[in-house]
């Protein structure tokens, strides 16, 4: 089991009812996380979501580590 | 001096203009996003914006580093608003000087065009008729995730 610290942003952090939480998973990559995270909080079905582990983007299959932080970034719309 | 900031509170075009300019430039670019008051037919009130801003930050300074690498342009600056925004407020700047205005305005096309895509920013609009949604997110509910199921 890996505790990770996951935070929500946009319409994701509104499904989530939360910015962030510590969270003891047996997902070991990303895309299992997403799939664990978005069945708990309900998340939507969106075009592109991209990963971020550890404050830089990342792969949907990348091994998570003990103590990771991720981010689920739903599409961005800034400008 | 290329530069890429986030912030929460507005700031003056000009006193960054100011930074910007230096003798060995003969052109001046910049680009002003504001806030509009409609969108896909509905009625915008305000805005709000949220970063992810450690991500922000190093994806914005990639941006401006790729664009002094392929256009020979002297400084570049961009700031992006945070939080709470009213109908024409500056949301977003950009600024480039260059030796001459063709370099000046590829750069900063490319710089705006690519904030727009890759910075991890979102928008969230409040409409006159009491919805708000998440710019380019409930639109796309329908379509197919492209990360693995």
């Amino acid at each position: 089991m890996n505790k990770l610290n996951i935070q929500y942003f946009a319409v994701l952090r509104e499904c989530a009812g939360q910015d962030n939480e510590l969270l003891e998973t047996s997902a070991t990559t990303p895309a299992e996380l997403y799939a664990e995270l978005k069945l708990r909080h309900k998340f939507p079905e969106m075009a592109t979501v991209k990963v971020a582990i550890n404050d830089e983007f990342g792969d949907w299959q990348a091994q998570l580590q003990d103590g990771d932080s991720v981010v689920f970034i739903p599409p961005v719309a800034g400008g | 001096m290329i530069e890429f900031r986030i912030s929460e509170n507005s700031f003056e075009p000009e006193t960054e203009r100011g930074r910007i300019a230096e003798p060995s430039c003969g052109g001046y670019v910049s680009f002003e996003g504001w806030v509009r008051d409609c969108n896909e037919g509905q009625q915008v009130l305000r805005l709000e914006y949220q970063a992810y801003e450690a991500l922000a930050l190093k994806e914005g300074r990639r941006i401006m580093a790729e664009a002094s690498k392929r256009f020979p342009i002297a400084n570049a600056c961009c700031i992006h608003r945070v939080g709470e925004l009213e109908i024409g407020d500056l949301a977003v700047w950009v600024g480039v000087s260059a030796g001459h205005r063709d370099e000046a305005f590829k750069a900063c096309r490319y710089i705006i065009d690519e904030i727009k895509h890759r910075v991890p920013v979102w928008k969230k609009e409040h409409y006159a008729s009491g919805d708000s949604g998440w710019v380019n997110c409930e639109a796309c509910a329908n379509h197919a995730n492209d990360q693995p199921a």
